[in-house]
């Protein structure tokens, strides 16, 4: 009796604490669940500005830029090489063609040794364990050091070198060949240095898309009786040909936008370079330069706003051309 | 000639060339390192690497070493990791604990993608329209910031790609334990920690090596960084500029600071690469 009347006293007591227990619990649970879902906005909205900043920076740039921009024709800005800042004059033809030149001479030197030493490093090598790490890592190397070296070995060669011998030989038949700059620093000097730097850059992203074509188109074609490298040309290049694409690509606007290891070697002279020697000024060059003074002449800052404008606008524009097919093609080996 | 010996020949041309051209860039890369350290080491002493310069960093005097570029870029590329690494860390637990395999996810990569790409000058151009609007001066504060913007994209898909190593099972047996999102995303920060070590390294030495970004933000001095609000002095500048100096002194600082940037690098950049390597041993795939 005792202990029945002792555990009825002690029921309601222990239904209480129950009660009171599922509510702090569900109490708790709530308060997970609102957590979650106010860091998930948070944290969203954290991606979210990140992501704006692409729209943030183009924002700023043409606003900066618009003075310029609204005052002037396009012909006359972007067409034409008249470039007097304090005479309100701003053509980006000379700096358009110098950072095109450049970034094209480059991609000329640096494809073809990359491609084949992709196809080297996928197809052939035993040691792309440790040669692939290697070149990574020289990779990493920042393009201040590649402008020192391209001031210490690639401008002396050219000029002591390369340029009079050019010039002897093929100046009078081709003006292309032509010397007009006896200091070395210039379009070949700039191009050379680009390409160095460009080059692991190309090779590493053209591996992994040579390695990504299956295994089974190889052995198909080997089984067919063709050679290694015929395989390689017209069944392993054929297929990764887009990825190919996009790699030089995305090597071309990493050129393009490259500025410190360009501006120490090629010169600098506001010109349309018309031999390989000549000296050659950049756009992100242009920039770099002349940000000290921009406040001292009406319309300059303007002017390099737009600059820095039309290196975003080719680099977003290439940048998404090899993006999106690098994505087309990873969701095509997924299939 | 036979059609099979042409063939062969063909095989032995190519083989030949390609391998011509990988051993010959990798030469030329390792000459570029061999030129430097050349350089370097004749320039390096005790003063270079303990005493701030004096005497201005194009004209100079004799006396004074690289101290301050040194500290000043190890000050920015950390401030800038930091930085990054705050608003990057959000961003990728976003992706994985939130978005999962959405296709808002691959396009939220293809942005960082782009971003990426962006070339350094214009983040350096963008950041320093921003501190005119404010009336910031160059600073260190300033280049830690532009810095960041260059470094969060690399740190951001870096880790992003370290985080889809992890096996899908884990996050669904998580979730089957009755745990909310927010609560995975420690799991996958356990999980991945030695992985993001590696991208923390590579974004630490993207920013250390970056020159473009700040040099209209961070400024260059002789003098030691000692405040947030004052301009800095850093390696790649530190090359840059006193490079083209006409007297030795100041050119051999160039040199010094171009050595002890290229070892840093290489070193963090090796160890980024072993430790993923280390790490990526153990994942399940």
């Amino acid at each position: 009796m005792n202990k029945i009347s002792g555990l009825e006293t002690i029921q309601p007591a222990v239904e209480s604490s129950r009660i009171q227990r599922r509510a702090a619990r569900q109490q708790g649970q709530r308060w997970r669940i609102l957590l979650d879902k106010l860091a998930g906005q948070g944290m969203g909205a954290i991606t979210l500005a990140a992501c704006a900043l692409i729209i943030i920076v183009g924002y700023v740039l043409i606003t900066r830029a618009w003075p310029l921009i609204s005052t002037r024709t396009p012909g006359t800005l972007i067409f034409s090489d008249a470039w007097h800042p304090s005479q309100g004059e701003f053509g980006f033809w000379a700096f358009i063609m110098g950072s095109a030149s450049v970034t094209l001479l480059a991609m000329l030197i640096a494809v073809p040794a990359a491609l084949f030493s992709a196809i080297y490093l996928a197809e052939y090598s035993r040691a792309r364990a440790v040669l692939k790490p290697l070149l990574d890592v020289l990779a990493s190397i920042p393009s201040v050091i590649y402008g020192l070296w391209g001031v210490l070995f690639v401008v002396p060669l050219v000029r002591d070198h390369v340029s009079p011998w050019a010039d002897r030989f093929l100046g009078d038949a081709i003006p292309f060949f032509a010397n007009h700059n006896p200091t070395g620093y210039g379009l070949l000097s700039g191009s050379f240095v680009l390409a160095i730097m460009v080059f692991p850059i190309i090779v590493s992203v053209t591996d992994e898309v040579l390695r990504s074509v299956p295994q089974g188109m190889r052995e198909a074609s080997l089984a067919l009786g063709a050679t290694e490298w015929e395989t390689t040309k017209l069944v392993v290049v054929r297929k990764a040909l887009p990825g190919i694409i996009a790699a030089t690509v995305l090597g071309f606007s990493r050129a393009f936008g490259e500025t410190l290891a360009v501006l120490m070697v090629a010169g600098n002279v506001v010109q349309v370079p018309r031999s390989l020697f000549d000296a050659v000024y950049t756009l992100p060059a242009l920039i770099a330069n002349n940000y000290g003074e921009m406040m001292s002449i009406p319309m300059y800052d303007a002017a390099l706003m737009a600059a820095a404008l039309i290196l975003l606008v080719v680099v977003l524009v290439f940048n998404i051309m090899a993006r999106l097919i690098l994505i087309h093609l990873s969701q095509e080996s997924k299939a | 000639m036979s059609r099979s010996q042409r063939r062969k020949l063909e095989e032995r041309f190519f083989k030949a060339v390609m391998r011509v051209s990988l051993f010959g860039a990798l030469l030329i890369l390792s000459l570029i390192v061999f030129t430097v350290v050349q350089k370097g080491f004749r320039a390096l002493s005790w003063n270079m690497l303990t005493q701030p310069s004096q005497g201005g960093y194009y004209l100079g005097g004799d006396e004074g070493g690289i101290l301050n570029a040194i500290l000043g870029s190890l000050y920015l590329a950390a401030g800038a990791t930091g930085i990054a690494l705050a608003i990057g860390l959000p961003v990728v637990f976003y992706l994985h604990a939130y978005l999962g395999r959405s296709p808002l996810a691959n396009t939220t990569r293809l942005v960082f993608d782009v971003l990426w790409g962006i070339p350094s000058i214009v983040y350096g151009a963008f950041a320093f329209l921003l501190m005119l609007e404010i009336g910031m001066r160059a600073s260190l504060l300033a280049g830690m910031l532009t810095l960041a913007l260059v470094e969060l994209p690399i740190l951001v898909r870096a880790m992003d790609e370290v985080m889809r190593l992890i096996p899908p099972d884990l996050a669904e047996s998580t979730y089957s334990l009755g745990t909310t999102r927010l609560e995975l995303t420690r799991i996958l920060l356990r999980q991945t920690l030695p992985g993001l070590a590696t991208a923390i390294l590579l974004a630490f030495g993207r920013g250390i090596g970056d020159a473009a970004a700040v040099l209209f933000t961070a400024g260059y001095t002789d003098a030691m960084p000692t405040s947030l609000s004052r301009p800095t002095a850093s390696l790649p500048l530190a090359i840059f500029f006193q490079l083209s100096s006409p007297f030795p002194s100041v050119q051999a600082r160039a040199y010094a600071s171009a050595l002890v940037l290229t070892v840093m690098i290489l070193t963090i950049s090796l160890l980024a690469r072993l430790s993923l390597r280390q790490f990526s041993k153990h994942v399940i795939r």
